[in-house]
């Protein structure tokens, strides 16, 4: 264990990390995110989410550092009297839930398909890469807004509500895998050629096997690069949805949700319903992105 | 060279949005899906229609009746009414106005594609008597015809056959009936340009024969403007910038705002349009409610409760901003058979609440899922997401199920819903409207219990609903009367507040604000 | 050659197909276009008459391949929402649409090249650094809070610009064009800004990339050593190279502009393609959500075909055979 995280520590990949306080800064952002929206339910000041507990008259509170605000909402309230700290925590929640579990699973469909393609070559390689270009053609948006849609008609609306949820992960993923598919693609043909793949197949290793152990970990850099950078777009993805109204259900509002809804207050002076939301996944986003960033031109042998 | 720059700089100040004095460009959030006028019966289809047509009588600023196309009106027996024509009225393209066209308007709104088939449900059939006297044949007596013709408007006939438009829809047809987009009256206004989604021009029709009504006597309108812009912040962002003169439908929590910018005037007044919240009272088990085996909604104790829970100020302080008129009756005053001691809703008061649920056998309170329009009435998503804090508050766990308007009717209207949220407006300006669509029993007639998805049935009710269509004078306002008590008493719905609608307009524009939210520019002066 | 050809197009016809199946089955459950229809005061025999003068009430799929049937003739029958032919509607839509995504795609050209020339030439000079910090800023912006954003400052509190509309347009027959007049050109400002950011942040950074790469191989330092000037390398040589990918990625993206401009036009009420669709959604409008899928899908399509017809005209190893990939 000590010499695993020595080896980790001693690290090129440690060492470019440190070297860069924005990159540092990002990732302690990024992971305040994460832990403030996991453990939500058990630190924020109030659940927004629970009917009973609102009142009214509490509604439209500006910040605590206003003259009209309390410190009971340090962010103001929104039109129902709930807690936008709160709202946004747990908004940030879904946000992120949906996030990283869309891009999970277009990292699983797309690596499984990427290593199909590349390993099996031929046939299979055309098809699932021809199914991949034509759905590259398409905007990740315009497909999750039909898978979406498909779903949402298809099924009566209570039922609906129930799985949003996984519709919208479901329709954001399914828009996200070809290009986990590609990389691996291409690498995994890399792979395939080098000799110590030949000799394990001379010597009769299955190809699952081979493709598991031997070409998987080499994929892998570049796979965690795409999946760092796909996951901004993912949540970006989701709060177009649901500001689009068409995303994750009312009753698990995202920051996407949040920001709708405030954005009829914007101008007539509460702004505060809206902007934090906003600024909270700008934030989210933003370190993402530059952790994404770094990770890319660290792993670039090319660049270093 | 000095003329190219003078014309350049007038034409970069007309692109601006400063227009010609007298050019009102108007907006609102939504806009009129066709132009014809027997077609749908919507308010903003006909907020743009009312300036282009007339009906046969008119309102006045007060909303009472006064003569419009038809100079007066006899009921000459039970069942036939006679109608004087205005002489000397054209239509904008020249036709002639005469009987022959109250006939055939009359004809087609009663057609089966007519949305307008509630305003002449009692007529059988009109009849030309000369070439400016007309008489109304009814199937039964209907003593307030007069207030439901000041909904029909006349098309010119000779118009709508060279055109192909004798009836109002013809989806059957490939092409657009000529009527969506083209229109012929003899309003106030000609309708000079029309893109759908865009804008709608209308020019002063100088032939028109109101001008010299002493409403319209300072009426200095030439040219209307409407651009219909949906978002709401938008739409407050081109009155501040002066892009338009006119909003129908500022959203209210820009009312602030807008009163306090230079320039700008906010004019409030109340709407006829009342919002209550409806019950499923019919059903053995609800559909959409953790309770088995019985319907919590049929108790009368349970129905009260739910009134108790709300606490009806703070939705009035707070998701309306104070524009709202709380109220505990069916329709505000401006409808005949209105009564002020029928006005009176159970207090605020949640204890009272709990302890009604308990006494009716639900200690624990119960699920239950609420039914709510999200772009049709003010704050209407607002509304229901307050009640339902309000309701949980009591042990009555409630889910908000918000939805765009085509999908929510589209459910209330399959008698798909326990507890619904509904706006209700009065066009016939008359009692009976309300109670006939609303509170009767659904029993096949035309227009009885049709919006009655809650499936109340009282046969006391139905009696009264039958004395108002049938008797007149102090008869039938005692029967309003009573049944506007027994409302009171049975709970069917919970009424909330009537809606106000404030209207935003520059300091330069007067117009008088109607309850019907209808803007008659005709009435308006541009300074 | 031709059988290059020919493949390529007979992949399109399932594709097309799918998505005509999508859109059409899924929007025939959507809402109730009688209820639209008819309004408030409606009775049952009404409502019957006009499902059967619709064909609402025959098999699914009877009414799927009436609608292929008509797809294919340009046909869509009446919009609900408008009584209008659909194909009319949206062919008034188009050029609004096609007007802010071509003048997304110019702006995020005009500026996004020569920011990643510059960046890419300049790795670490101050200004490089700032402008990767606003590309990245610009990645990490919702389109429509960029929007919003922008009608706040530039409409609101500058009353500069206008926060809505297309302002005046000039009909050249059937083509609308905002860019004769002042306002038209005021109007598609802010829009196009907000439409073009991604694009731009994109392009600088692929620009940059490739610069990067193409800088960094032997023939430039052969440039270098013979002699050439810093300004013939950089501009005749590197640049060159780096603009073909980006031409390439700029025309599928043109598809993706269209597509993205939904939520542009939302927040500026542009009368496009993009506000008509979300409209005809709220409205349970089937005709019309059918009618832009297909459009849109054929768009893809078509743009996919031309450049993979452009790919085999440039590259020389596809015209071969196989391989080399």
């Amino acid at each position: 264990m000590e010499a695993a995280l020595r080896r980790v520590f001693d690290s090129d990949l440690w060492w470019s990390f440190t070297r860069s306080p924005v990159v540092v800064l990002s990732a302690v952002v990024a992971l305040v995110c994460i832990l403030g929206a996991l453990l939500a339910p058990l630190i924020a000041p109030h659940n927004p989410f629970d009917l009973a507990s609102l009142n009214l008259s509490d509604a439209f509170k500006p910040p605590a550092w206003d003259a009209e605000g309390e410190g009971l909402y340090p962010l103001g309230t929104d039109d129902q009297g709930r807690d936008v700290l709160s709202a946004i925590m747990y908004g940030a929640r879904v946000s992120l839930l949906v996030g990283f579990s869309a891009t999970i699973f277009a990292m699983l469909l797309g690596v499984l398909v990427g290593l199909l393609a590349g390993y099996g070559g031929g046939f299979s390689d055309a098809v699932l890469m021809r199914i991949a270009d034509i759905q590259l053609t398409f905007p990740s948006i315009l497909i999750a807004l039909l898978v979406d849609g498909v779903v949402r008609a298809a099924l009566p609306r209570e039922v609906h509500d129930q799985i949003a949820l996984f519709v919208v992960i479901f329709a954001i993923g399914i828009s996200e895998w070809p290009k986990f598919a590609r990389t691996v693609r291409g690498s995994t043909l890399v792979e395939r050629n080098k000799e110590y793949v030949q000799a394990a197949r001379v010597i009769g290793v299955p190809s699952w096997r081979i493709m598991l152990s031997h070409v998987l970990p080499n994929v892998l850099g570049p796979v965690l690069v795409v999946a760092t950078l796909n996951l901004a777009l993912a949540i970006l993805s989701e709060a177009t949805l649901s500001f689009l109204g068409v995303g994750v259900p009312p009753t698990q509002p995202s920051l996407g949700t949040l920001i709708r809804i405030g954005n009829d207050f914007l101008m007539s002076g509460e702004w505060w319903i809206t902007i934090f939301p906003g600024v909270a996944l700008i934030v989210m986003v933003l370190s993402v992105n530059l952790l994404g960033d770094w990770l890319r031109d660290a792993l670039n042998p090319k660049l270093r | 060279m000095g003329r190219l720059l003078l014309a350049a700089m007038l034409a970069m100040w007309g692109f601006a949005g400063i227009a010609g004095a007298q050019t009102v460009r108007w907006a609102a959030s939504g806009d009129p899906n066709t132009l014809d006028p027997h077609s749908q019966n919507v308010g903003t289809v006909a907020m743009v229609l009312q300036q282009i047509y007339d009906p046969l009588i008119a309102r006045t600023p007060e909303l009472r009746l006064a003569p419009g196309l038809a100079l007066r009106w006899e009921q000459q027996e039970p069942t036939r009414w006679r109608f004087w024509l205005r002489p000397g009225v054209r239509f904008h393209e020249g036709q002639e106005f005469t009987a022959e066209d109250v006939v055939f308007s009359l004809a087609r709104a009663l057609a089966p594609t007519s949305n307008f088939g509630i305003y002449v449900d009692t007529v059988e059939r009109a009849q030309v008597v000369e070439p400016l006297v007309v008489d109304i044949v009814l199937k039964r007596p209907d003593p307030i015809l007069p207030n439901k013709l000041a909904s029909v408007f006349m098309m010119s006939r000779a118009w709508a056959e060279a055109h192909n438009a004798t009836r109002p829809q013809n989806t059957r047809a490939r092409e657009e009936m000529f009527t969506v987009r083209n229109a012929n009256g003899t309003g106030a206004f000609r309708l000079a340009a029309r893109e759908p989604d865009v804008r709608t021009v209308m020019q002063r029709n100088r032939n028109w024969w109101g001008w010299q009504e002493p409403a319209s006597r300072e009426a200095n309108i030439q040219e209307l403007v409407f651009r219909p812009i949906a978002a709401d912040a938008t739409r407050i962002a081109a009155l501040l910038s002066g892009e338009v003169d006119f909003v129908l439908d500022p959203p209210l929590q820009d009312l602030a705002r807008l009163r306090a910018a230079q320039g700008i005037r906010v004019l409030e007044g109340p709407e006829v349009r009342t919002i209550f919240l409806a019950m499923d009272v019919d059903r053995s088990e609800l559909l959409y409610s953790d309770v088995r085996g019985r319907n919590p909604f049929r108790d009368l104790r349970v129905r009260q409760a739910l009134y108790h829970a709300i606490d009806i100020q703070a939705i009035h302080r707070t998701t309306m901003r104070g524009q709202s008129a709380v109220t505990g009756t069916l329709f505000p005053e401006q409808v005949n058979g209105y009564a002020h001691e029928e006005d009176v809703r159970l207090p605020f008061d949640a204890e009272r609440a709990r302890s009604l649920l308990a006494a009716a056998g639900y200690p624990q309170g119960f699920q239950v899922t609420l039914d709510c329009p999200n772009n049709r009435y003010i704050n209407d998503e607002q509304i229901c997401q307050a009640v339902a804090a309000m309701w949980s508050r009591i042990g009555v766990r409630t889910q908000v199920n918000a939805m765009p308007l085509a999908p929510f009717f589209a459910k209330i209207q399959r008698d798909d819903t326990s507890v619904y949220l509904l706006g209700w407006g009065v066009p016939t300006l008359d009692a009976l409207y309300s109670f006939q669509s609303l509170l009767a029993s659904r029993n096949g007639e035309q227009g009885d219990g049709i919006w009655n998805y809650g499936r109340y049935s009282n046969p006391r009710m139905d009696a009264l609903v039958q004395r108002m269509k049938t008797e007149s004078g102090a008869g039938r306002m005692a029967a309003i009367r009573e049944a506007l008590h027994l409302y009171r008493e049975d709970v069917p719905h919970i009424p909330l507040h009537h809606q106000m609608i404030p209207w935003a307009m520059r300091t330069s524009l007067a117009i008088p604000h109607m309850a019907n939210n209808q803007p008659y520019f005709r009435w308006a002066r541009m300074n | 050659m031709f059988s290059f050809i020919a493949s390529r197009v007979l992949q399109a016809i399932p594709v097309m197909l799918a998505v005509a199946l999508i859109s059409f089955a899924m929007f025939a459950y959507v809402g109730d276009p009688i209820a639209i229809m008819l309004g408030q005061d409606f009775t049952e025999a009404q409502r019957a008459r006009l499902v059967e003068e619709l064909g609402l009430d025959q098999p699914f799929w009877v009414q799927f391949a009436h609608f292929i049937v008509n797809a294919i003739q340009g046909e869509f029958g009446l919009s609900y929402r408008l009584s209008r032919p659909v194909a009319q509607l949206i062919g008034e839509r188009a050029p609004a649409t096609l007007e802010l995504a071509f003048c997304a795609a110019f702006l995020a050209l005009l500026v996004g090249v020569p920011m990643g020339v510059y960046t890419g030439l300049y790795r670490h000079s101050w200004l490089s650094r700032f402008f990767l910090t606003f590309s990245l800023i610009g990645v990490s912006l919702p389109t429509f809070l960029i929007g919003i954003l922008l009608i706040l400052i530039f409409s609101v509190w500058l009353g500069l610009l206008p926060s809505f509309g297309r302002g005046d347009v000039v009909q050249l027959g059937w083509w609308s064009t905002g860019f004769l007049t002042l306002s038209g050109i005021k109007a598609l400002i802010l829009p196009s800004i907000t439409l073009g950011l991604f694009q731009l942040t994109l392009i600088m950074r692929l620009v940059r990339a490739e610069m990067l790469e193409v800088l960094r191989t032997d023939y430039i330092k052969f440039a270098r050593a013979r002699g050439l000037s810093n300004r013939a390398v950089n501009f005749g040589h590197a640049l060159k190279n780096t603009l073909v990918p980006v031409i390439t990625i700029v025309g599928l993206q043109l598809g993706a502009l269209i597509a993205f401009a939904i939520v542009t036009e939302t927040v500026f009420q542009w009368p496009g393609m993009g506000l008509l669709f979300i409209q005809s959604v709220g409205a349970a409008d089937i005709p019309v959500m059918a009618a832009y899928l297909m459009m849109i899908a054929a768009v893809f399509v078509g743009i996919n075909l031309i450049v993979d017809l452009l790919y085999y005209a440039v590259d020389p190893r596809l015209r071969v055979g196989r391989g080399g990939h």
